[in-house]
């Protein structure tokens, strides 16, 4: 497991803004991301349609309605799982 | 009669009819347009896709939504790769909250070498599925107890190997695919093991509804010949199981007759 800065650009909600940071794992990598994002953030943050993936959140999943509704917080693991080719 | 026009009408699992009786993976395809390509030319309107993690360190997006459409193909997610019935249940749950449909190709792995199923894990995974409101397909071995086991389970198909996945050796026991065909009144789909047109027609002849392939497309120099080719192979021995063959015999019988021959030298 590596540990990154979040990459993603500052926008979207105002409480994201103070600079306080949360730790979560993301698809099995640590990661910071700034304080106060909803996973709707996150995802949009990450440059994925919310259409497009499906979020398992504390290996609970998350409908896509609730992305915008349920926060990100310290300790997070998600999964960010997709369609791929299979047989 | 116009010899375009197919006698047989289309198949249903679950109560949703198919018009083709072969369904397609999307795996390993050296590219996007030529898997699209492939699939078109296939005739295949049911496409197995997996639940993976998005790269997030991609460079383009490669999930297989932006390159086919739910709208033209009904797609299938799988669990392909799960080794335990909980894995299988949480990767199903995750292709269900995509959003397609409720349906999955139910797959769960006892063996890395041969990727021959877990059978006993594949039980217990289709029990809660089916209880969860799921249309199970399960992919299982060529054994009839468990084909049995699996329709009591709920299954809505059950999917015996014709050889292991990815061999293309073809049915390697077609007594054990007539009987498991005999005995199960749902839907029986050959899953894995077709390594050419000539496998598929044989799969087809054994009565079978349908048959899966993914590796023998993708694999060919030609996906898209290949393609073209399964698809007939398909009719072809769909056409010919239900026309009945003859009977086989160890001795020549002659086709025209043995009477009205001109005298001749024989020693």
């Amino acid at each position: 497991m590596t540990t990154r800065p979040d990459r993603s650009g500052e926008s979207g909600a105002a409480s994201a803004e103070s600079g306080a940071k949360v730790s979560i794992v993301l698809n099995g990598e640590r990661r910071s991301v700034a304080d106060g994002l909803s996973v709707a953030d996150l995802v949009r943050r990450l440059g994925l349609s919310a259409g497009m993936v499906v979020v398992e959140r504390n290996r609970e999943i998350l409908a896509r309605q609730a992305l915008g509704a349920t926060p990100v917080e310290e300790g997070d693991r998600f999964e960010l799982v997709h369609f791929v080719g299979g047989g | 009669m116009d010899i375009n026009c197919h006698p047989d009408g289309p198949f249903e699992i679950d109560g949703r009819a198919f018009g083709s009786r072969l369904i397609v993976g999307t795996g390993k395809y050296r590219s996007n347009p030529e898997m699209v390509s492939a699939i078109r030319a296939s005739g295949a309107e049911m496409v197995t896709v997996a639940v993976r993690r998005v790269d997030l360190d991609r460079s383009v997006e490669e999930g297989i939504l932006h390159h086919l459409d739910p709208a033209e193909f009904f797609l299938l997610p799988n669990t392909a790769g799960c080794y335990t019935a909980a894995d299988a249940v949480r990767y199903a749950r995750l292709g269900r909250a995509a959003g397609l449909n409720e349906w999955v190709k139910l797959e769960v792995i006892g063996d890395e070498r041969t990727l021959l199923p877990d059978t006993a894990a594949t039980l217990e995974a289709a029990r809660e599925l089916v209880a969860d409101g799921f249309t199970v397909m399960a992919y299982t071995n060529d054994d009839l107890i468990t084909a049995l086991r699996l329709e009591d389970a709920g299954c809505a198909a059950v999917m015996p190997l014709a050889s292991p996945i990815g061999s293309g050796l073809g049915v390697v026991n077609p007594y054990y695919i007539r009987e498991i065909k005999r005995r199960l009144a749902v839907p029986i789909i050959v899953d894995a093991g077709v390594g050419t047109a000539s496998d598929a027609c044989v799969t087809m002849e054994q009565g079978v509804d349908g048959v899966l392939m993914n590796t023998a497309l993708a694999a060919a120099e030609d996906p898209v010949g290949m393609a073209r080719a399964m698809r007939l192979a398909v009719l072809a021995g769909r056409e010919a199981y239900l026309a009945g063959r003859m009977p086989s015999r160890e001795i020549a019988v002659p086709s025209s007759p043995t009477t009205g021959m001109l005298e001749t030298e024989r020693d």
